[in-house]
């Protein structure tokens, strides 16, 4: 028997942005006009990508189970990012720039630029940058690093409510995308894409980055922000039409429950499905509410959620 | 639906008879549209006004329950599509379907380790909720008798899957006054087997391909005088799935749609552990009563339990995790002792930045009644006397270290000075922000 309409009309749909140039296997996200992956409602046009951490330090605080899976290519960024691209498959590098930061090195912005050149040159997929979070050396490091990245089209971050304009002024000038951070606050995010769209930054080369939780550790303050703010861009709120990204394997892998070894925690199964399962599980949750990219960390943890991608999206 | 006291007030008898103990009859409809008192209280209202009231006034998606005793599994009753528009209220079970052609070894070995998925989680347990007995041994005998060794072997109320009348009769006969849920009635057999559900006064599952054929077969389902229903759409794929239950869920809960407004069970099937654990964390988020998983393993089953626990939180309350004293890494009476709230979110990324500094420590965790640093100071949740008491309090840290030293957070620096004179202890005014904890740690400890 036939039953009652229950399709939302809504009127709007998501920005679509694109990372990469020409010849860098370019990625496009966004341009979804339902809720995630309802295809009786509407399209999903790109499908939602995976981005692999990149650190230009190597990386003291992951646990074996995963450094293990990487070897010596975690000692150079570019071996690293080149890895992550042919052997497991990353559609994209996310480059963070640990060394610039006081406490890990202080290098300078020549150092982070010739890193990042270094890994642009091995990695044939974009690249999303990501700097130390120290402002002062943020705005002084990502000039020199966006300049060398110029016409790669790049994603960069991150604009804060109180720390955008060098960022935006940079990636105006050398044709980046600007990722907007915010701290689980629905209602900053908005501010910060309105505040660099001000400065006549496109809102169509903005992605948000609302602020990641774990699973078991606050995803579901990120989930519910990033479904309200699904809600309000597909409703016609173009100030929150812009493609998310979530740090799953960032969080996922601070998380007692992939992180412990195997004697610790027998009664929670081997570390070695355990870790990736609670990374996959974290990066699932996140998608169900909107994520359009995901940077992960473990393989077995990519390869799980690409299958899933694509048993959605169809 | 929630009705006003008029909508009432127009199915009342309107004589003012007083018999209600209310002075008239819309003081009484008022009453009721606050759920103050029951409609019964009026000895005169008609059938027909009864009727409207009470299909009115029932939740558009109907409350089941399943088992007995002390491992009741309620679900269903949500009143929103999204989280944050309130919450959502009865988490939905996880069953762990095992199958009755199992040899008697196998079988008991399975029935043991379901019995044992439970996990701890700071200070909250997270537990599966069904075992789900899949008929596919061909014999009606076996069934009953599995049925009869999972009753006895685990704590966790059943499921019992055949489209075979005659195995769930038996079964049914062995297991009845545990109220297990009966899985399935079909276009095929739900005469026979509503008919069984009834007997017994057990909740029964309805499965037909899509909310379409569902929405009829219900309706002759609980034609038959069977109410407690959960709604099976045998979805083919994960992405069939998801559209359906999101189908279920919105013409109930936007529609009023009787003939949808019960509780849904999905399945998590593909055979790939992985694909598995993400279909089922799917269906926590998206709509699923039941979600019902082959695979057992702990690393598995763990991940959705928390998917679950997270999306069934209400965000209406901050989170909050015990108050007390936490060891992070072994701990020796010189580890520092580092102060933070118990907002839930404060103390994972406080305990998660001593982890990361690898420096065995303390993390005396204030019962600011899940705020976090700034606004339970504020708000005299965390002043110096509370502080010091915890400080000063037998039992308590005092016992466990031998120096007096105190890191509280930057953000209440203010408080040093009257911490310091109330406990005795030296008080260390730590970073404004978690992340510069490990810095501070190293250098300790170094």
């Amino acid at each position: 028997m036939p039953i009652p309409d229950i399709k939302e009309k809504w009127g709007s749909k998501i920005n679509t942005v694109t990372i990469g140039a020409e010849g860098k296997r370019p990625v496009q996200v966004g341009g979804e006009d339902s809720l995630p992956f309802l295809h009786f409602e509407g399209a999903t046009p790109n499908q939602p990508v995976i981005a692999m951490d990149v650190l230009d330090v190597e990386p003291v605080e992951w646990p074996e189970a995963l450094s293990a899976l990487f070897g010596a290519a975690l000692k150079s960024p570019a071996d690293w990012a080149k890895q992550c691209v042919e052997e497991f498959g990353a559609d994209m590098i996310c480059l963070k720039l640990q060394s610039i930061h006081p406490d890990f090195g202080d290098a300078t912005p020549q150092q982070a630029a010739a890193v990042v050149e270094a890994v642009a040159k091995a990695a044939p997929v974009p690249l999303i940058v990501w700097g130390c979070d120290d402002d002062a050396k943020d705005n002084a490091a990502l000039p020199a690093v966006s300049q060398v990245l110029k016409g790669q089209r790049a994603l960069i971050g991150t604009a804060k409510q109180d720390n955008y304009k060098t960022l935006t002024a940079c990636c105006i000038a050398d044709g980046h995308n600007v990722m907007c951070e915010s701290p689980l606050d629905i209602n900053i995010a908005k501010q910060v894409n309105i505040l660099v769209s001000d400065m006549g930054f496109p809102p169509e080369r903005i992605v948000i980055f609302p602020t990641t939780g774990a699973l078991g550790y606050g995803i579901e303050y990120a989930y519910s922000i990033q479904e309200r703010g699904r809600l309000a861009a597909l409703g016609g709120d173009t100030m929150m039409a812009m493609p998310v990204l979530c740090m799953v394997g960032k969080e996922a892998w601070s998380a007692k429950e992939s992180k412990a070894p195997d004697a610790e925690v027998p009664e929670w199964g081997p570390q070695a499905e355990r870790g990736p399962a609670w990374e996959a599980t974290t990066a699932t949750v996140l998608l169900q509410a909107g994520a359009d990219i995901l940077v992960m960390r473990h393989p077995k943890a990519v390869a799980a959620t690409r299958k899933y991608i694509g048993t959605l999206v169809g | 639906m929630a009705l006003t006291a008029l909508e009432i007030y127009k199915n009342l008898p309107k004589t003012n008879c007083k018999e209600c103990g209310f002075p008239t009859c819309l003081a009484f409809a008022m009453q009721i549209a606050q759920k103050k008192v029951e409609l019964g209280k009026c000895p005169h209202v008609s059938e027909a006004g009864k009727a409207a009231l009470e299909g009115a006034s029932a939740p558009p998606i109907r409350l089941v329950t399943i088992g007995a005793g002390g491992k009741k599994l309620q679900i269903g009753q949500e009143t929103v599509l999204f989280r944050h528009e309130e919450t959502f209220h009865h988490p939905a079970g996880l069953a762990i379907e095992v199958s009755d052609a199992l040899g008697d070894a196998e079988l008991d070995a399975a029935i043991r380790e379901v019995d044992a998925l439970q996990f701890e989680r700071v200070g909250t347990t997270i537990e599966i909720d069904l075992l789900a007995l899949r008929h596919e041994s061909g014999d009606p005998a076996r069934f009953r008798q599995a049925a009869e060794k999972a009753k006895a072997g685990c704590r966790y109320p059943l499921v019992l899957m055949s489209e075979d009348p005659e195995a769930l009769a038996q079964a049914l006969e062995a297991t009845k006054d545990d109220k297990p849920l009966v899985y399935a009635a079909t276009h095929d057999n739900y005469e026979k087997v509503a008919a069984l559900a009834k007997a017994a006064a057990c909740p029964l599952a309805v499965r037909a391909e899509g909310p379409e054929e569902l929405a009829d077969l219900t309706q002759k389902v609980a034609a038959l005088g069977v109410q407690d229903l959960v709604l099976d759409p045998g979805s083919a794929s994960l992405a069939k799935g998801l559209a359906d239950h999101t189908t279920i869920r919105r013409a109930a809960l936007r529609k009023t749609y009787r003939a949808l407004g019960y509780p849904t069970i999905a399945f998590a099937a593909s055979g790939d552990p992985y694909q598995e654990t993400a279909e089922a964390a799917t269906y926590m988020a998206k709509y699923a009563g039941i979600v019902v998983m082959k695979g057992r393993e702990r690393w598995q089953i763990m991940p959705v339990l928390t998917a679950r626990y997270n999306i069934y939180t209400d965000p209406q309350k901050p989170i909050q995790v015990q108050p007390g004293v936490y060891a992070i890494g072994d701990v020796t009476p010189n580890s520092p002792v580092l102060l933070t709230t118990n907002f839930s979110l404060t103390y994972y990324t406080v305990a998660g930045d001593v982890e990361n500094s690898r420096v065995p420590s303390y993390i005396v965790v204030a019962d600011t009644e899940g705020t976090s640093v700034l606004t339970a100071y504020a708000s005299e949740k965390l002043t110096a006397d509370r502080v010091a008491a915890m400080l000063t309090e037998d039992g308590g840290i005092k016992d466990k270290v031998s120096h007096k030293k105190i890191i509280i957070p930057g953000l209440i620096a203010v408080m040093t000075a009257k911490l310091k004179d109330n406990s005795g202890w030296d008080v260390v005014v730590g970073p404004k922000e978690s992340a510069g904890i490990p810095k501070l740690l190293r250098a300790w400890s170094a």
